[in-house]
């Protein structure tokens, strides 16, 4: 049998388990707080206040707003397919749950006796993984688009698949500098080799390829403003017209859950993951650093959003093909030179 | 002769000028610009009425919900019951019956008084007329704009409820504010 990836360190499986129960738990727990961050940091940037009414400074909203969504009713248009309808929301969860276990919090640890290592998965093919669930992840807007049965959906559907197509090619180029200087796709690899005093942070001797990263990942979760796919005023939300309750809570959920991982794997991939310039902290705080990076990043799509109107689709096409892929590939040529000559 | 537009016409700008390197790091400038520009709005802090807790004021000439009045020395209502602010009202929503006063029951100051003065506020427009039409000053727009409530009859508003001395409900805008 052909492997097609190796998997760098095994543990026990019940550790395995744990490690993935913990890790989805501890991310799934920021959806609400990034959910309640954007609604309150949209507000500030607008001379509001944001939510501030359910709970103290606004705290409950998430929690009101999932509870309102639960319990509404499921409702499915006449025109819509059935099945279709129903695993579109679940594709796009899934995808986004499973790009989780690749981030990696710190190296392996030694926690009670037993080897463990912070992350879900360390595989050998690495990003690639992530690239993969990525390429899922159409399924979910597509088939939720196409299986509604609806104008506005179908639109923002056809829009997204044009949209991540462009983009993921733009998003992979630019990886393949980071992938050259570390010599490897493996992500807890590609930390260390940012470790240390002699190694700087990728975001710096890649900072095109950093900044292509960013932005290709802004279109890849359709934030604004990369947000044709969704586009409220032109599309009443595409894809999710007419979606409603915990189907569209899901597709919420997951959008944001798309919104952290992009940003963790950016922090992986450019920020130095878990390291700390100039100390050496000690192994307990590694997740914690990967998680205010994280944040920062998060805030960082927030404050875009608050500044930036969407694109035109033209624009966005031309954008993505003329103007992204060739700096990536231009990245990409002359990283490859640089490392061979260096 | 064609027509000569004179130095008025501007060229439209179509599309973003130089090619697309340059494009690409304008348009990375001008987000880092707007970037700027939006954290100096969040720096500049709230501008927001926490409603229902603090009011909007509002200005001294601002048309609320109507107010009669009363003369303070006698007590006597200044409405004579002349009609004159149901005529000129153009949503039609003032209903006076006027009644003689007699020695023993003295409610105005003039002949007749109004029996029945009924403003029906889901249909007031907030125009004002009545207050110019009125010729003893008997209406006035007061402050007052929290005018909702669960039925529509609930929003007719009759004399006494006119009459009563409104809650101060609205805080006037200060000088200059």
């Amino acid at each position: 049998m052909t492997v097609f990836a190796e998997v760098g360190y095994y543990e026990a499986w019940w550790i395995q388990l744990l490690k993935a129960v913990a890790i989805f738990a501890v991310v799934f727990q920021l959806v609400p707080v990034v959910l309640l961050a954007e609604r309150k940091l949209l507000g500030r940037f607008q001379h509001r206040y944001g939510p501030n009414r359910v709970g103290p400074y606004g705290a409950l909203q998430p929690m009101a707003d999932i509870g309102k969504l639960l319990f509404k009713q499921d409702f499915r248009p006449a025109g819509s397919v059935g099945w279709m309808f129903a695993l579109a929301p679940v594709i796009s969860m899934f995808t986004a749950c499973a790009t989780l276990a690749l981030v990696p919090f710190s190296d392996t640890v030694d926690i009670f006796g037993t080897q463990v290592g912070l992350y879900g998965i360390d595989p050998s093919i690495g990003i690639l993984y992530a690239f993969a669930f990525g390429g899922l992840a159409f399924y979910g807007l597509m088939l939720g688009g196409w299986a509604s049965g609806s104008k506005y959906s179908f639109l923002g559907s056809m829009r997204a698949a044009a949209q991540l197509i462009s983009y993921e090619i733009a998003q992979g180029l630019a990886l393949v500098g980071v992938v050259m200087m570390a010599g490897s796709l493996s992500l807890t690899e590609i930390v260390e080799a940012q470790s240390g005093p002699d190694n700087l942070w990728y975001c710096i001797p890649q900072f095109v390829g950093f900044i292509i990263f960013l932005v290709a990942g802004f279109a890849e979760t359709n934030r604004p403003p990369f947000d044709l796919p969704e586009a409220d005023a032109e599309l009443v939300q595409g894809y999710i017209t007419e979606f409603g309750g915990g189907r569209f809570a899901a597709f919420f959920a997951a959008e944001y859950l798309n919104i952290i991982v992009v940003s963790a794997l950016t922090t992986t991939l450019f920020l130095g993951g878990w390291n700390v310039p100039f100390v050496d902290p000690p192994t307990w705080v590694d997740p914690i650093v990967v998680l205010v990076k994280t944040l920062a990043l998060v805030f960082l799509f927030i404050w875009i959003r608050a500044t930036l109107p969407r694109l035109r689709y033209d624009q966005l096409m031309s954008f993505g093909w003329k103007v992204f892929l060739p700096l990536a590939t231009v990245n990409a040529l002359v990283t490859a030179i640089l490392v061979v000559v260096w | 002769m064609p027509y000569d537009p004179g130095p008025d016409v501007v060229e439209v700008v179509r599309a973003p000028k130089g090619g697309a390197l340059r494009g690409t790091y304008r348009a990375f400038g001008e987000t880092l610009r707007g970037m700027k520009t939006t954290a100096a709005r969040w720096a500049e802090g709230t501008h927001t009425y926490q409603y229902p807790e603090e009011k909007t004021p509002v200005y001294p000439r601002f048309r609320g919900r109507h107010k009669l009045h009363r003369f303070e020395d006698t007590g006597l209502e200044k409405c004579v019951g002349c009609s004159l602010c149901a005529a000129a009202c153009p949503a039609d929503c003032i209903r006076v019956v006027a009644d003689e006063n007699t020695p023993e029951n003295r409610v105005s100051a003039g002949e007749r008084y109004a029996a029945v003065y009924e403003i029906n506020l889901s249909r007031c427009i907030f125009c004002g007329y009545c207050e110019v039409a009125c010729p003893f000053d008997a209406i006035t727009m007061g402050h007052d704009y929290e005018l909702s409530d669960y039925n529509r009859s609930d929003l007719i508003f009759t004399k006494e409820m006119l009459l009563a001395e409104p809650l101060e409900r609205t805080p006037l805008r200060a000088a200059g504010e």
